[in-house]
């Protein structure tokens, strides 16, 4: 039981992560480019990585934050305009081959020794010199300083946290997820305002049973607290919205027209390569935004953001549901709590002298990939998705 | 009072050298500075190298306001100035205590004092007087040619496979890469751990890595192709397989470098170039195998039906060629060829790493890209021309750091003029 109660709270702990959430973000955006327009973006990290240096330089050299942040939106905008003009006549597979090349080309030069004066070099940015004006501007009830146990009532106080009451509570958010997952994906049958409203309102509750269930405790305001948890859920929530409102408008369907049939939309005199240039540079936007958020809590490293982050964000992706808007969310909350709930139980279970904590992570990584294989092969979709909206081709 | 005891205990444990410092002794060695946390700094270094030190050198150290300081290095080449404040120093020797046929590198080296409680290093380079910069210019060119040939061959060797299974399938497989660590990886266990022979190790790794290429297909691409998957989801599949792969090898022989051969190579030297036997073995048996690809491809029927479904699946199986068959064939081959380039690599870099491959798998891509995607012999010529971009960049000037983003930012300006590659025909870029 003890165990059990373990590993859960290390899933849990991952699920209300910053990283998460910022991953989530950069999802988000990567839903524009792959799920809603068919472009293979390879390089969602570069993105990112441009995010994080533009807030992450500006404001280590004296500029106000909210500068840091459009010089980190501005040069991801420019980056996607350098992608764009090249690849976006040919076909798909050119994209993808620039693109990750490209990523990797800024990783490099924020390596490069030439550098450190500026990117800090392999070593990073440290998070000090820059977070700091971003805890300045928490607001009530963050101020004050100290620590919270997010709902302070929580299974301890019922019955003295026994056995019963854990597992009816684990059966309930069980449940209220898996009717969540069910109501999101009965997009025809239901619809309208009552959905969305239980939607918010499944959310809500199944948000208040798992802090229940699993009390989690941080700092107010600190590196790694609550107000950057607060301030990253938020953005991810007004993702997803705008996400919500750009896809239903006529320009939405656009991006899914170009999807399935460009040549489709150009004989309806439509300017197709522009319509992309925008969806990369929105796509791109995300991606930033989401790669500030992702070094708040930690620092500018180049290669924690490399290749492999963006094929994560490509599983994240595919698990969720490409071409959904709530799918980008869903999906990278599954994979990292999935990782977690690998990586905590082969520690808990299997003997060191078969897996060492680094031998964990890496068999957690093995399955990520074995995942996102048998995903596409299998289910494509993913949990939320259509297959129809995922025949397309390069 | 702690810190008044520390500074006491430091004092006495100086005073010796102090002593000797004022008693003028020629051969003093020289009294190292230590900084202390937030009083002071220090900057030093060694003149020449630790086992031939050069004495009786003036270091200058000119402080962030102008002022200057000097010290001369002593029987063990050693100099240090302690600082008290934080700031932009300038170091550098008096030319005219350098020994005779010495002179400086760089004449001057910043150093950026942002800490005190810290040392800093600032190396001064010596070098002999005649040393001169064009011949050894025109010497560089030379070896770096000769490398960037061997590393072009070697990608050579990888990326033919992969334009051919590009050509035949359509599919860009980013699992390629982890196929030529895989042959690295086989070559540690067949020779290294097992103590085959280094040509018998070979032949075993070209014939597993080609085994894993039949079964691949056998077992994963044709179910998928006869599925009817698409091919941006085949794509993902690769990338998935090889996540899965990378991390296979990182559990199994951990982060490592990992050697096929023990002993250190052997080197010869033609003229201005060095270059060890392995590298020479290398390069010889990429020339022979790639030009056996090469006549397959053009003069046997196999090779005719290959070219056939490269161009045209659909007319070549029509006209009554069993693409899946060659296609079979093709995975086999490009998966033995990536392998041999992998031991070959392992051998001529002598290690190899999990992520050895995943390195030069944007090279690959690079390579494949620039000579057409499909094209067998654009693929050569392209990994040819990556390689010698790759090794010839430091040599004009580009950062070492910088090398393969060099290769990289080609492909990208190439697709700007020409996107169909250098022997790719236009219709096929869509």
């Amino acid at each position: 039981m003890d165990n059990i109660q373990l590993i859960l709270n290390g899933m849990m702990r991952e699920m209300l992560s910053p990283g998460t959430a910022a991953v989530a973000i950069a999802v988000i955006g990567l839903n524009i480019h792959f799920g809603f327009t068919g472009l293979l973006n390879m390089g969602q990290a570069g993105f990112m990585l441009l995010g994080a240096y533009g807030m992450g330089i500006s404001v280590w050299h004296g500029l106000p934050f909210a500068v840091g942040i459009l010089f980190g939106l501005g040069a991801a905008l420019i980056f996607a305009l350098i992608l764009g003009v090249p690849t976006l006549k040919l076909r798909g597979d050119y994209l993808a081959i620039v693109t990750i090349s490209a990523a990797e080309i800024i990783r490099y030069v924020g390596r490069s020794s030439l550098l450190t004066d500026f990117t800090g070099s392999a070593q990073g940015i440290p998070g000090s010199q820059y977070s700091d004006p971003f805890r300045s501007v928490a607001f009530w009830p963050f101020t004050g300083g100290g620590s919270w146990v997010l709902l302070p009532f929580n299974y301890h106080d019922v019955a003295d946290g026994a056995v019963w009451v854990r597992l009816l509570g684990w059966a309930i958010a069980i449940g209220a997820i898996a009717s969540l997952v069910y109501l999101l994906r009965s997009g025809d049958k239901f619809s309208g305002v009552a959905r969305n409203g239980l939607v918010v309102l499944l959310v809500v509750f199944s948000v208040f049973l798992l802090l229940f269930l699993f009390p989690l405790d941080y700092q107010k305001v600190g590196v790694n607290g609550w107000w950057l948890r607060f301030v990253a859920w938020t953005l991810v929530a007004v993702c997803c919205f705008i996400v919500y409102l750009l896809v239903r408008s006529p320009w939405g369907r656009l991006l899914r027209g170009i999807r399935e049939d460009e040549d489709a939309i150009r004989s309806l005199g439509k300017n197709v390569f522009a319509i992309k240039m925008q969806a990369l540079i929105i796509g791109g936007l995300f991606g930033a935004l989401g790669g500030m958020v992702y070094v708040l809590a930690s620092s500018v490293q180049p290669d924690s953001m490399g290749r492999t982050l963006t094929f994560f964000c490509y599983t994240a992706l595919l698990l969720g549901g490409a071409a959904t808007i709530f799918g980008p969310v869903l999906g990278t909350i599954m994979f990292y709590v999935g990782r977690a709930f690998i990586f905590q139980a082969s520690r808990a279970y299997v003997p060191d002298s078969i897996l060492n904590t680094q031998e964990a992570a890496f068999f957690s990584y093995i399955v990520v990939g074995v995942a996102l294989m048998l995903l596409v092969i299998f289910r494509p979709q993913g949990v939320l998705g259509d297959k129809r909206e995922l025949r397309f081709n390069v | 009072m702690v810190r008044g005891t520390a500074g006491l205990l430091l004092a006495l444990l100086l005073a010796p050298f102090l002593v000797l410092m004022t008693s003028g002794s020629a051969s003093a060695v020289t009294v190292m500075c230590l900084p202390k946390a937030d009083e002071t700094a220090c900057i030093a270094s060694t003149m020449g190298s630790r086992a031939e030190p050069i004495a009786g050198v003036d270091v200058i150290l000119t402080a962030p306001d102008g002022t200057e300081q000097r010290v001369t290095t002593g029987d063990d080449g050693k100099w240090s100035f302690e600082i008290t404040e934080t700031g932009d120093y300038v170091v550098s020797a008096d030319a005219k205590t350098l020994p005779d046929g010495f002179e400086l590198e760089n004449e001057t080296v910043d150093v950026k004092v942002d800490q005190l409680g810290k040392s800093f290093g600032a190396i001064l380079q010596l070098r002999s007087e005649d040393y001169s910069a064009e011949t050894s210019k025109v010497d560089e060119l030379i070896q770096s040619t000769v490398n960037g040939l061997r590393l072009g061959l070697l990608l050579a060797l990888a990326s033919v496979g992969l334009s051919l299974i590009y050509g035949t399938t359509g599919l860009s497989n980013f699992a390629h890469a982890e196929q030529v660590t895989l042959g690295g990886i086989m070559g540690y266990f067949f020779v290294n751990q097992w103590g085959l022979p280094l040509w018998l190790g070979g032949i075993c790794v070209v014939v597993f890595c080609a085994g894993t290429g039949y079964f691949q297909d056998r077992g994963l691409w044709q179910p998928l192709r006869r599925r009817g998957l698409g091919l941006t989801q085949m794509m993902i599949v690769t990338i998935g397989l090889s996540l899965a792969l990378q991390y296979t090898y990182q559990l199994v022989v951990g982060a490592r470098t990992v050697r096929v051969v023990q002993d250190n190579p052997e080197v010869s030297t033609f003229g201005p170039v060095t270059i060890t036997h392995q590298s020479i073995v290398a390069m010889v048996i990429s020339v022979v195998v790639l030009s056996a690809v090469g006549f397959a491809l053009l003069r046997t029927r196999v090779g005719r039906a290959t070219r056939a479904v490269s161009d045209n699946p659909a007319l070549a199986m029509a006209s009554g060629i069993d693409t899946d068959k060659v296609i079979r064939l093709v995975w086999t081959v490009a998966m033995g060829l990536a392998g041999l380039s992998g031991i070959l690599y392992a051998l001529v870099v002598n290690g190899i790493k999990w992520d050895s491959g995943l390195q030069i798998l944007l090279l690959l891509f690079a390579a494949v890209t620039l000579g057409g995607l499909g094209t067998a012999f654009g693929a050569l010529l392209g990994a040819l021309i990556i390689g010698l971009v790759v090794e010839l960049a430091p040599v004009f000037g580009m950062p070492g750091d910088f090398k393969y983003a060099t290769a990289l930012l080609i492909l990208i300006l190439l697709l700007l003029v020409r996107p169909q590659g250098l022997l790719g025909k236009p219709q096929r870029v869509g």
